[in-house]
């Protein structure tokens, strides 16, 4: 037992950056998936629509921790190769931010308007200039507030990769706990440390939502 | 790949599954309560009371639930609240669901129009029945899917509860995969039983949902 010093301040700001590895990983991969899948679920092809929906359905009704173990034990059984703990946690992510924002982009695509599609097909535009130029511009805006609450989701969710033995910050704060027998500190600042990371975020969402409520 | 060796612990499945169910409850029913406290202390004219509601509500929504369920298990013993795993679990989860639905209950409050109260009082009913018959049935109606879903990711977010040993179905799972070295087939097996735990709940609730809320929309 030693007492609570600098240095595990320090260990647990460093361990901050994994924290952040993991978002920006499964933003990185989580983010293009999604896009698939809310246009996969606004398409003309019933098929893609119905798979498409059933696959976020399926990710969203199980338990990040169970996608976590599910890709951890699962992934090295399926393709016969150990792969790195980072490797399982970022599919498993991923998967856990596709289904969750392409759902909340599906709703931005949705709300806009029929007839703005129409309209861009008047102008003789393509389909792809349609979405490109006409759709997306007014969804992103719709969708906006819901995505960068979800980023907080997100960041909450990182902590559950220290289960797998990930030092992340929830990780970090484990082991400087019971390093030091000091779990008021620690747990407190662990706990200031996600709070001072996602309130800016909850506050800029809620602007956000003010500001771009505008006429649809 | 082998399933067989987890098939002699069905009954522990069950149980766990059992407990994951009670805590889930428990969690929402508390959760329900302190939103609806919440709700009405944020529409009251109690400025310091709002304000410490607003901190509730931000502090509990801006960390995550895991440190939250360690703070109340690791923590508060040292203020003398030493509670066991399922309790702690318990309470953390109940507070954690009650930030949200203290927003979801405001919103469905704020989303019946003034103009529609003003109305109810024109016609002279009281306080009680302006609130009993104008307020509260369109404000649940509104607030309804919120607190369906937030439910359903109550139910997912008490696996959190198995890091502190309470034996709930993730915290089983944990039991099977040290007796049978099974890692992947008891994961995959957990991870069925919450997506029909949660698809079941989805369903009941759409059934709910369609019988509660039948009345029109518009004229």
């Amino acid at each position: 037992m030693r007492s609570f010093t600098l240095i595990d301040f320090v260990s647990l700001f460093a361990a901050l950056r994994w924290t952040v590895a993991l978002v920006v990983l499964a933003l990185a991969f989580g983010a293009p998936l999604a896009l698939a899948l809310a246009t996969g679920r606004i398409s003309r092809f019933a098929g893609l629509r119905w798979t498409m929906a059933a696959c976020i359905q399926v990710i969203q009704s199980v338990p990040l921790l169970g996608l976590l173990f599910f890709f951890y034990f699962g992934m090295p059984m399926f393709l016969g190769i150990q792969v790195p703990a980072l490797v399982a946690v970022t599919v498993a992510y991923t998967l856990y931010t596709a289904a969750f924002l392409g759902e909340i982009w599906r709703g931005g695509l949705e709300a806009v308007k029929q007839a703005q599609w129409e309209a861009g097909a008047c102008l003789g535009l393509s389909a792809w200039q349609q979405f490109r130029h006409i759709i997306a511009p007014q969804a992103l805006r719709l969708s906006l507030p819901p995505t960068v609450g979800f980023l907080v989701q997100l960041i909450k969710g990182t902590s559950l990769a220290s289960i797998l033995g990930f030092v992340e910050l929830a990780r970090a704060g484990q082991v400087v706990s019971a390093a030091t027998f000091q779990p008021l500190l620690t747990y407190a600042l662990v706990a200031a440390i996600y709070f001072a990371l996602c309130l800016p975020l909850t506050l800029w969402s809620r602007s956000l939502e003010a500001r771009l409520d505008g006429p649809r | 790949m082998n399933f067989l060796p987890l098939w002699r612990y069905q009954n522990q499945l069950i149980d766990g599954a059992i407990v994951t169910l009670e805590l889930t409850v428990i969690a929402a029913l508390a959760g329900l309560l302190i939103g609806i406290a919440g709700a009405v202390a944020l529409k009251g004219r109690i400025t310091p009371l709002r304000w410490l509601v607003r901190g509730y509500i931000e502090l509990f929504r801006n960390t995550p639930s895991l440190i939250q369920i360690f703070i109340v298990f690791f923590v508060l013993p040292s203020f003398g609240l030493k509670l066991p795993a399922f309790e702690a679990a318990a309470v953390a989860l109940s507070l954690y669901f009650g930030a949200y639905s203290v927003e979801i209950i405001r919103a469905g409050l704020d989303s019946v129009p003034k103009n529609q109260i003003e109305a109810g009082q024109c016609l002279g009913l009281s306080g009680w029945q302006v609130f009993r018959h104008i307020l509260l049935p369109p404000a649940l109606r509104n607030a309804y899917p919120a607190v369906t879903s937030q439910f359903v990711l109550l139910l997912l977010g008490t696996s959190l509860a198995s890091q502190v040993a309470a034996d709930e179905l993730f915290h089983v799972a944990g039991f099977i995969e040290s007796r049978t070295y099974r890692s992947f087939e008891v994961y995959a097996v957990i991870c069925v039983v919450y997506f029909a735990m949660a698809m079941s709940f989805k369903a009941l609730f759409a059934i709910i949902g369609l019988a509660a809320f039948r009345w029109p929309r518009r004229r």
